[in-house]
Order: C-alpha cells, then sequence, then structure tokens
C-alpha cells in the first residue's frame, strides 16, 4: 500500500501539443482529485479523467462510446473505451455541463463488473426447489401463464412491479405504461423510495409539484452553500469536487453541515451541526425561528409569490435556541450561528439528502429547507437554489415516467382532467388507468405480499432482500410458497436466488436509453458492447411480456407502439408535452456529442432550463401541479378543494410542521441510536462495485462506527470485533473509532450475504445493516426511516489490526492510526487527470 | 350556562378516542403506518384531555386529566394476535371496521369541539375559544387520516 505523499506523479506538459498539464492520481487515496481552483461566478475548469484497464493505451482503443455514470445521481458524462467489443475503460467528456470531465471513483473502477463471470447470461426458472438454466420462451411463459391466471382469478390487484433508480426513461415509461395502461394494477414502486421518494415529495409539498429548482451550476455561485444531512463528498463525489474547487479559489464559500457524523463536508464547513439522529424538524424549526425574528427574510418575494407565511412564523415560534439545543443535542450557539450565516447569505444554495430523507420526519424536514429559500427569496437565480438531491442515477426519471407509481408527466392521479389526458395520450379508457387512491408504495406492497393479496411480484434492478428494513422479515415475505417472484437483474442477487423465474438483463454499456441526473440534465447512453450471452434489455423485456399479454390499446391495436429504445423515447417525449418535465424538445440527435440538456426542453427553452422558477412563477395552480399535498405528520392527502381554497394562484405553498420524536428511542436495554448510510466506494449492495477490484479493496467487509467518548466508556478499541443488536437482530462488525457523534453508532448498508457462504442470508452473525432497522416510513413520502433505531453494543473480541473501514471518508479514524493502514489504492487504481483546456477544448 | 356539560361529554369522548387508537394499533402492529400513526394520533388525544381537564376547572369540573395509557398485558396480547394474524386476509375487513370506528369517534369529538368552540364565542371566553380553536384542528386532522386511510386500503381488501 501507497501513501497520500506518494500518490501522484506528476508529467506535466507531457502532451505539449494541446498545453494539457496530466497527472497520474491514486483516485482510491484521493477520491476528489487534483484542484483546479476558481473563483465566485467564473467558469469551473475542465479536468479530464481517464481510466484504462492494466496494459490498455488510448491508441488501441477501437471506439469512444457516449455515456454518463450511473453508479450515484450525478450524472456524470463520460466515454466508454471498446476495444474487441470489451469495455477496457472509461474518460470523462470535458464538453458536458455537469462534470467538465471529471468522474468519480466508483465510474473510473466500476466499468469492470460488466465483464464479471458470474453475470446471468441464461433464465432460471425453479424447478423441484431449485433454480435451473431455460430459454427465455420457457421463462416468459412461466411469467405469462401466472400473470393471466391472477387476471382471471383476482384481477390486476394480484399483481405488483418493484423497479429501480438505474434503469433508463424509456424502460420506466413502457413500464408505467403496461402496468398502469394494459394491466391496471395500482401496485407500481421503485427502490427510489428508499432514496429520493422525500425529495419528491418536498418539492410536490413546496412548489406544488416535482422538479428540482436548482442547479449544479449554483456551485459556481453561491456565498453560502447549505448541506442538509447530505455527505456530497461521498455520494456526489464531482459535485463535491466543484465545491473544493471553489473552496480553493478567491471568494469561496461559506459551508454549513448538518450531519451527525465527521464527514468530508463538516471537515469543510465553517458550522458543523451534529444534532441526534431524528431532530432534523426541531432544528430546521430553530434554524427559521432565528432567520424569522432577525428579520432576515425578503418579505416583498414571501407577499408576491407564497402561502402560509404566518402559520410557519406561529410555529417556529414556539422552537427558540435555548429549547431546540436541548432536543436536539446541539449547543444553542451554534444554532445561531448557522441561522446567521444563511440568513445574511446573498447567494443561498441548499442541498439535502439521505440524513434527512431517511430520517424522522423526513419530508417535514425537507420542506423546511425549501422554507429557507423561499423565504429568502434566494430561488430561481444564480447561485440561488435548492437541490433535493437524489441517490440514484435515473432516479428521476423513475419519478417522471411513472415507475414510481405517480402517473407519467407529473401528473396528477387524483385530478380527473390528468387522468384523461393521460388516457388520451395511450389511447385508453380512463377508467383503466387506476386513480382511485394514492399509488401504492413499497412499503404498502410487501405489506400486501406478505397477507397474501399480492401473489406475484416483479422485482427488476433492486435487491430487497439487503436494502429494505427489517430483514428477517422481508426474507420470510418473499420466501412465501404462495408468492410467484419473478426477478430480473444482472447478477444472481440476494433476491434473485429467492425467484421463481430470473430474467438475465442487459446493463449500462449493452443497451441504448437515456437518463436524468439530480439536476435535471438528460444525457444519452449508448450502446457500446454486445450483453453476455443471452442477457437482454429491461426495455425488451418489458416489450415482449406486453406482446405475450396482448396488452391492447382501447381500439384493438397494440398498447407498446414502439419497438426500440429511440421510439420509445418518442413516445415518451409525447407523452411529457406541455408538462413541467417536458422533453418535446429534446432528441437522440441533440443529446448526441456535446453536452447533456437541462428539462424542460421545449420551444420555449429550445436548449433546456438552467433554473426553475425564475421570478417566483411556480407549477402549483390547482389545475397544472402534480399534487395537491399532505399532511407533513399524517401523510391524510390534501383534497382538490382545499387546496384550491389555499393556493388559488399557484405560488410557492410554505407549509410548517411541529416536531414529533421518533417512534423509537433509546432505552436501559438499547441505549444508543443507529444509523446506517453508504460510502464513497461502493454502491447499493454492492452488486457491481463489489466486482471491481479497487473498490472492493477499499472497503472490503461491514464496520461500525462509534464515538472515542463512547469507546472508552465500553472499553472498545479500534479494530475489535463487537455485536450490534436492536429488537430485530445482530450483526457483528469490526469497530472503527471515528469522528461520529456520542450515543450514535453506523454501520453501512451495502454488506450483504451474496459473497459469503450464506448465499442469501446470514451464516451464523447478520452481516447486513438492514438486519437491525425498523419497520417505520415517513408518513408523507413513504420513505422507511434507515436512521432512527435504538441498539445496543456488545464488545465480542480483540481484532488484528485496524478495522476495514475507509480511512479518508466519513470514517476516518480520529485517534492515531497506523500510516500503511490508510486507505489507498492497488497498482492499477492509478488514473490519469488532464488539466489546462476549456469545455471546447481550446488551451488555457 | 351548561358548557361544563359539554366539557365532560368532550372529556369522555376523546378518552374513548385514545382507547379506540390505541387499540387499533395494538390489533394492527403488522400495518405499520397504522400502528405507529395510531400512536401518534393518540398522543394528540391524550393532549386534549389534559387540556379539558385543565379549562374544566373553570367551568366547575373535576375532570381526571391522566387519559389511558397503554401496553397493559391484555394489549401486548393484542400485539401479538395482529402478528399471527397478519398473513390472513381477513385482517383486512377488521381493518376497514377499525379505521371506520376512528372516523365516527373522531367526528363525535370534532362536533363537540364545534359546539364548545360557538359557546366560546358567544360569551367571549378566550381561553375556552383558544383551546377549542387549537385542539378542533388536531381532530380535523384525525378525521382525515382515518378516511385518508380508508380510501387508501379499501380497494385491495375488498377486490381480492
Amino acid at each position: 500500500m501507497g501513501t497520500f505523499e506518494l500518490a501522484t506523479d506528476s508529467v506535466a506538459g507531457a502532451n505539449p501539443e494541446r498545453e494539457m498539464d496530466m497527472a497520474r492520481i491514486d483516485r482510491i487515496a484521493e477520491p476528489w482529485g487534483t484542484r483546479t481552483p476558481y473563483g465566485s461566478g467564473s467558469e469551473w475548469p475542465v479536468r479530464v479523467d481517464s481510466h484504462l484497464a492494466q496494459g490498455m493505451v488510448p491508441e488501441e482503443v477501437d471506439k469512444w462510446v457516449q455515456t454518463a455514470s450511473v453508479l450515484h445521481s450525478n450524472g456524470d458524462a463520460m466515454d466508454i473505451a471498446v476495444k474487441d467489443n470489451r469495455i477496457v475503460g472509461v474518460r470523462g467528456r470535458s464538453g458536458d455541463r455537469v462534470n467538465h470531465g471529471r468522474l468519480g471513483p466508483k465510474d473510473l473502477y466500476g466499468w469492470q463488473a460488466n465483464a464479471s463471470p458470474d453475470r446471468l447470461t441464461r433464465p432460471l426458472i425453479r424447478e423441484s426447489g431449485k433454480l435451473v438454466e431455460t430459454d427465455w420462451d420457457t421463462a416468459m411463459g412461466r411469467v405469462v401463464a401466472r400473470s393471466k391466471g391472477l387476471l382471471a382469478e383476482q384481477g390486476p390487484s394480484a399483481i405488483g412491479f418493484y423497479t429501480t433508480g438505474q434503469l433508463f426513461a424509456e424502460e420506466y415509461y413502457t413500464l408505467g405504461v403496461l402496468a398502469h395502461g394494459g394491466l391496471g394494477t395500482n401496485h407500481v414502486d421503485g427502490n427510489t423510495r428508499l432514496c429520493t421518494a422525500t425529495a419528491a415529495e418536498a418539492l410536490k409539498e413546496s412548489f406544488g409539484c416535482d422538479g428540482q429548482p436548482g442547479s449544479y451550476t449554483d456551485v459556481d455561485h453561491a456565498d453560502v452553500i447549505a448541506l442538509y444531512g447530505h455527505n456530497m463528498a461521498e455520494t456526489q463525489t464531482v459535485l463535491w469536487t466543484r465545491v473544493l474547487d471553489r473552496l480553493a479559489g478567491p471568494n469561496p464559500p461559506k459551508i454549513i453541515c448538518v450531519d451527525p457524523r465527521l464527514t468530508p463536508v463538516a471537515r469543510a464547513a465553517g458550522v458543523h451541526l451534529a444534532p441526534r439522529p431524528g431532530t432534523n424538524v426541531a432544528l430546521m424549526n430553530g434554524i427559521l425561528h432565528e432567520i424569522i425574528a432577525n428579520g432576515w427574510v425578503d418579505m416583498g418575494y414571501i407577499e408576491a409569490h407564497t402561502v402560509g407565511y404566518e402559520q410557519l412564523q406561529n410555529e417556529v415560534k414556539k422552537y427558540p435556541p435555548a429549547l431546540v439545543a436541548e432536543i436536539c443535542g446541539v449547543p444553542a450557539e451554534k444554532i445561531r450561528e448557522a441561522a446567521s450565516v444563511i440568513g445574511h447569505a446573498e447567494r443561498l444554495l441548499s442541498t439535502v439528502l439521505q440524513g434527512f430523507y431517511q430520517s424522522n420526519q423526513a419530508t417535514a424536514a425537507a420542506v423546511q429547507v425549501n422554507n429557507v429559500n423561499i423565504i429568502r427569496g434566494m430561488l430561481g437565480k444564480p447561485g440561488c437554489g435548492v437541490l433535493q438531491m437524489n441517490g440514484q442515477p435515473t432516479a428521476q426519471n423513475t419519478r417522471e415516467c411513472g415507475a414510481d407509481g405517480d402517473l407519467a408527466g407529473f401528473r396528477n392521479w387524483s385530478n380527473d382532467a390528468h387522468v384523461k389526458d393521460l388516457a388520451k395520450v395511450w389511447n385508453v379508457d380512463p377508467m383503466a388507468i387506476p386513480h382511485y387512491s394514492p399509488p401504492t408504495h413499497l412499503m404498502q406492497m410487501m405489506r400486501y405480499v406478505e397477507e397474501g393479496s399480492i401473489r406475484m411480484l416483479w422485482v427488476n434492478g433492486t435487491n430487497p432482500a439487503v436494502s429494505l428494513p427489517e430483514l428477517a422479515r422481508i426474507r420470510s415475505i418473499l420466501q412465501q410458497e404462495r408468492l410467484f417472484l419473478v426477478v430480473q437483474d444482472i447478477f444472481l442477487s440476494e433476491t434473485a436466488q429467492l425467484a421463481d423465474v430470473v430474467l438475465p438483463a442487459a446493463t449500462w454499456g449493452e443497451k441504448t436509453g437515456t437518463f436524468t441526473n439530480a439536476d435535471r440534465t438528460v444525457h444519452l447512453s449508448e450502446k457500446a458492447v454486445e450483453p453476455p450471452g443471452d442477457a437482454r434489455p429491461d426495455l425488451e423485456i418489458f416489450m415482449d411480456y406486453a406482446r405475450r399479454m396482448e396488452l391492447k390499446d382501447k381500439d384493438g391495436g397494440p398498447l407498446i407502439k414502439w419497438q426500440d429504445a429511440e421510439s420509445a423515447f418518442e413516445a415518451w417525449k409525447e407523452c411529457s408535452r406541455g408538462r413541467p418535465c417536458d422533453y418535446s424538445g429534446i432528441s437522440y440527435d441533440k443529446l448526441r456529442g456535446g453536452s447533456g440538456v437541462q428539462w424542460p426542453c421545449n420551444e420555449e427553452n429550445p436548449d433546456g432550463a438552467e433554473r426553475l422558477y425564475a421570478d417566483g412563477n411556480f407549477w402549483a395552480q390547482p389545475e397544472y401541479c402534480e399534487s395537491y399535498g399532505r399532511d407533513l405528520i399524517t401523510g391524510a392527502p390534501v383534497e382538490a378543494h382545499e387546496y384550491k381554497a389555499l393556493n388559488p394562484e399557484g405560488k410557492a405553498v410554505i407549509k410548517a410542521a411541529e416536531y414529533v420524536p421518533p417512534h423509537e428511542l433509546p432505552s436501559q436495554k438499547f441505549p444508543f441510536q443507529l444509523i446506517t448510510g453508504r460510502t464513497l466506494f461502493h454502491f447499493h449492495t454492492r452488486t457491481k462495485t463489489a466486482r471491481a477490484p479497487e473498490l472492493q479493496a477499499a472497503a472490503p467487509d461491514v464496520w461500525v462506527e462509534i464515538s472515542a467518548a463512547d469507546a472508552g466508556a465500553y472499553g472498545i478499541a479500534e479494530g475489535d470485533l463487537a455485536e450490534v443488536g436492536t429488537p430485530r437482530g445482530s450483526v457483528r462488525a469490526r469497530v472503527r473509532v471515528s469522528g461520529i457523534r456520542e450515543g450514535v453508532l453506523f454501520l453501512p448498508f451495502h454488506y450483504g450475504y451474496w459473497d459469503t457462504d450464506g448465499g442469501h442470508e446470514p451464516d451464523g452473525a447478520g452481516r447486513a445493516a438492514n438486519e437491525l432497522t425498523i419497520t417505520d416510513w415517513d408518513a408523507a413520502s413513504k420513505q422507511p426511516i434507515f436512521k432512527t433505531a435504538a441498539a445496543r453494543l456488545a464488545r465480542i473480541g480483540a481484532g488484528n489490526g485496524p478495522s476495514p473501514a475507509p480511512t479518508n471518508t466519513a470514517s476516518a479514524p480520529v485517534a492515531e492510526f497506523p500510516a500503511e493502514a490508510r486507505t489507498s489504492g492497488i497498482p492499477s487504481a492509478r488514473v490519469d487527470e488532464a488539466t489546462g483546456t476549456t469545455r471546447t477544448g481550446e488551451a488555457l | 350556562m351548561k358548557i361544563g356539560l359539554v366539557l365532560e361529554g368532550l372529556h369522555r369522548s376523546e378518552n374513548e378516542l385514545v382507547h379506540e387508537l390505541f387499540m387499533v394499533s395494538e390489533r394492527h402492529k403488522v400495518d405499520h403506518e397504522i400502528y405507529h400513526l395510531a400512536r401518534d394520533l393518540a398522543g394528540w388525544s391524550r393532549q386534549h384531555v389534559r387540556e379539558i381537564a385543565a379549562i374544566g376547572k373553570q367551568y366547575g369540573k373535576d375532570l381526571d386529566p391522566g387519559p389511558p395509557g397503554e401496553s397493559s398485558l391484555m394489549e401486548k396480547i393484542r400485539e401479538k394476535g395482529s402478528e399471527m394474524m397478519g398473513r390472513q386476509g381477513e385482517a383486512g375487513l377488521l381493518l376497514l371496521r377499525d379505521l371506520r370506528e376512528v372516523y365516527v369517534k373522531a367526528s363525535g369529538v370534532s362536533a363537540d369541539w364545534e359546539m364548545l368552540a360557538q359557546a366560546a364565542q358567544g360569551i367571549k371566553h378566550r381561553d375556552l375559544l383558544d383551546v377549542a380553536q387549537r385542539c378542533h384542528a388536531q381532530t380535523l386532522r384525525q378525521i382525515k387520516w382515518a378516511n385518508g386511510k380508508l380510501k387508501e386500503s379499501s380497494t385491495q381488501i375488498l377486490v381480492s
């Protein structure tokens, strides 16, 4: 292993022709790479990151194929290097608005998973209890026979679809049409329920509609960036690189961080608030209390463009800093200091992620962040924005296209005119589209499976047997004999091992489609190589199913009228026309070459729209809005007439919320609070990242984080083996003594069982963090709560060295640490970085 | 003046609502949102009971501020029963009946608060009006919750 100091071989000026500076960097040791500082309002310099297979040189690459990253939500544009129908590397696209050439570690190394020898290459069916290989006709025949049988016997309420945040827009749209308009089931959701449901709900509550208000370019202009439960350094590494480059340049922004862990963001912050888990609403109300009490508000904006300010004033009056300090365990001084920085900001960018979305009162807390920007009048201008972030690369499309249960094109399920309009687009009877109640969210679908009214569940591109809360319960639900479980995936995941039919899918680089990142940037991802064996693109699988099911429109024609990715995109464009997420001005040709394009892209915005809600114009008119909202505490949907009375002119809605304590609080028996989360080096349940040697070596196994004070009190040392227990199960992990808040334990949720002897379940001690989590969700967004469970900790024995946790991320050790055990890359982790050109390729 | 009588009746109704919500929570422990939300909403009514008892003194009523609690042995047994019943479809019908009962009981409470608020305005008792307005707003949210849950659950339970 190397060290930080040895990681860089500078070869400045190695390519004199283009005046580029070249460097080779260990991007495991330095995940954010080399600084390219820039000042407020200027353009972020280009840095092109590339990584090729050992021994491969650019001159030998057959072709470069355009795409963007699928191992996080940032949407970093890149090209795939292809040699002899094999992916041999990646290179960032310098001209793209999102990343200006940069790539994160997961992109630089993760592509290797495509060529893993254990890819699924043939369909599997269960015979005498075992999964055996078969052909597509047999496998699809079984799925279709069961579907038709259930439709005849019970109707569409027997069938549910659980999709992902990692397919392409064309695939989600096709799935949404066939499930909603064809089968007529209300049971469609994505695993975006676990990552971005609260982002979507918070935007609907405040602005009447989903849609990211801000833009990544707001980082270039902001003078204050406030990150709420958002460890951007690890979840969107390239966006964080942009922030680091601002911090290294003239007029750096001030950073506010709310996080119970000492994350890289917290280390860079001017003010770091580390609240007790589950108290975010109290904290936000405290900050809002200070902002309002000090008059740091834009009354002109509030009066012209909002409703509900008075209720907010009345609510936050009850949260003076001294009280909030008690609830949150944060000094009152720090709350005042944070509020003052935010209150004096001239260009405030607020970002939110899982620390709010997966915690107690998720939507209520995220909405209060919107409120900060609304009452300060800081929306729709350079540097003034809100980024309610996504966790997954294509989560935005799951939401837009209707694969999360919402109606396609941000149509409002409780507005009959919208349903009628959608029925016209699909050429079906409006009654064919279920809209009698809110769409069934995932956790409710699992309940219906448990009690036996959903009898066929089709899971694709996600791994609920590791990623859902309370795994013993989830396994027992999925293992029921009476459930027909279809799993469509690229590996035999824990969930696939429980399936009745397994459908092998093609993945990124093996199929064509588009997807949209967290700041509405649409990218084209082209097919670079053939999928392995008989694996097929998800789009083809869905179209094949619709064909075999003989799904028809109301005139007897085929319901699915497209044949390939591009024609599916054209159909989706028509569906989105005139809606907020308007793609009608985008085409594959427009996306080829050049940069990604931000929606809405239409006649009015031919090159897309950088920011939403300029001049205080919203999509919240009762006739146009996507949602009338919900009660933030009870989750009860607001009725149309109530919304019309509240917000007849479609202004921004300021919604207040009282603090409600978490449902599971520490006790004598379970004295800690357990939070789960992610690390920079892995994505989800590691199906891809664990198959990339550099990433796997950087974070090879589960660990548990504990504060130095708690470690002392429990007589636990770095590297010891400990058991974390909750009323639902236990997990054994090696201890990292980190900068986490006292009384709080952290477990990464990535580690399951597919690479252990247990296969799909624990073989002895538990390893998956979700053995421990509670089945409970936010009543408004229906997002499960992964970050508020009571837990106990016991030392099992001494370790033989430090824990396997990364040392250059939020899990960094706080005590003296042996240099040779610090995180650094294996030899193949060296990455080329080229700086010194502009986005158009000219020398600086 | 008959305000004391209304307060007495309301005190009884809110107590019954607390009891009902706890019972629904325990019976449907495996329907996790029902379980958690019913308990949270019972908390609102328990607070209402305290406020009614406090203001009742002004109207000559000595009402118990301590509403019914939770977690008796019987309730634990009901929770266990819920877990065992959780794989049977018939539990769904019971859920609809229970939500209907919450809706009806909360509507009764709402009517009582309406009456009180009207009386308080008539005799210009600001304290009483303030309590009635604050508590009634929450009662309405309890009703909407029960109604929303009924709407959301009925289709699946009744057609499958």
